[in-house]
């Protein structure tokens, strides 16, 4: 017969397996506080060099490629703070599962990136077509609340943490529904300060 | 005791086949790369693990093509679910009772 310790050392290996097989465990908590300061750093000059306010009203006539030119400035930016964030994001989590002998894209990063990826694709696509009609205020909203579906949903895939990040956008995006004037305010919360306290945090939490 | 220790599935006994089946119950299918790569395996052990759990009928196969590669996938049984949770179980009863 086998002792109490081998005992719980066959449980303390069916929790482990069952965790690392459902949960992406490489997410990378640098990568977070490094998307904020990109999105501080877009924010600030959405805000202060484009002169930005999502509450103005916006001229129709001229635009780009269906988006008013008043609003490619700010459109741009944002889709780059988004494309170096997830950047950052892929190449230290690859970083971190190299450490831990594991491949980055194994069946629980699948599942995660797809319940992050359907309400953020479709709450983009939205953000375009309301961008395309000059309604710029929806667009900060609708940017945040998407997003914070996303990671919500995400959030039972990987670190639980994800899930508490998703709730605060969601509450900033509609904050930023409830007052336009205040949704420039709202996204820098959100996609910037949110996320710093965030990477640090897990940093500290998980990463030392 | 002895009825607890009855509980306890002698194919549950290798620690691999314990991995197996705690994945296998947690996600829907796995392939067998899946498989290999979280618990660290030549592929003639883990076919040989998983083989054994398909003759107690605790896991199926599925085959499926990506593209033109075969591709293997396996998932857990009724009666294999059942088998894991009631061995769980007595594992727990076991470190309890010594108390």
């Amino acid at each position: 017969m086998k002792n109490k310790q081998s005992y719980l050392q066959d449980l303390a290996e069916v929790r482990a397996m069952m965790e690392r097989s459902s949960k992406f465990l490489s997410l990378s908590g640098l990568a977070g506080l490094l998307a904020g300061l990109y999105a501080l750093l877009g924010s600030y000059i959405v805000w202060r060099v484009l002169g930005f306010d999502p509450a103005k009203p916006v001229d129709l006539v001229s635009s780009f490629w269906g988006i008013p030119e008043a609003l490619l400035a700010p459109v741009a930016v944002a889709v780059g703070v988004l494309f170096f964030a997830a950047g950052t994001a892929i190449i230290l989590s690859a970083g971190k599962a190299r450490s831990k002998r594991e491949k980055l894209w194994n069946p629980a990063a699948r599942r995660m990136i797809i319940q992050l990826l359907v309400p953020l694709v479709c709450g983009g696509t939205l953000a375009l077509i309301f961008m395309a009609r000059g309604m710029a205020e929806v667009t900060v909203s609708f940017t945040l609340i998407f997003y914070g579906l996303g990671l919500y949903n995400a959030g039972r895939f990987t670190y639980g943490e994800i899930s508490s990040l998703g709730l605060i956008n969601l509450v900033l995006g509609l904050l930023a529904a409830w007052k336009p004037a205040y949704g420039l305010l709202c996204w820098a919360a959100g996609f910037g300060l949110a996320h710093i306290l965030y990477g640090i945090y897990m940093h500290y939490r998980y990463e030392r | 005791m002895k009825s607890i220790l009855l509980k306890l599935h002698k194919a549950f006994e290798s620690r691999i086949r314990l991995g197996i089946m705690s994945m296998l119950v947690v996600n829907e299918t796995l392939d067998f790369n899946a498989l290999k790569e979280y618990l660290e395996l030549t592929d003639g052990n883990l076919a040989s693990h998983l083989k054994a759990l398909e003759k107690e009928a605790f896991i199926g196969i599925k085959k499926t093509f990506i593209g033109k590669k075969p591709n293997t996938r396996y998932y857990i049984t009724p009666q294999g679910k059942k088998a894991f949770e009631d061995h769980l179980q007595a594992l727990q009863a076991l470190i309890d009772l010594k108390e």
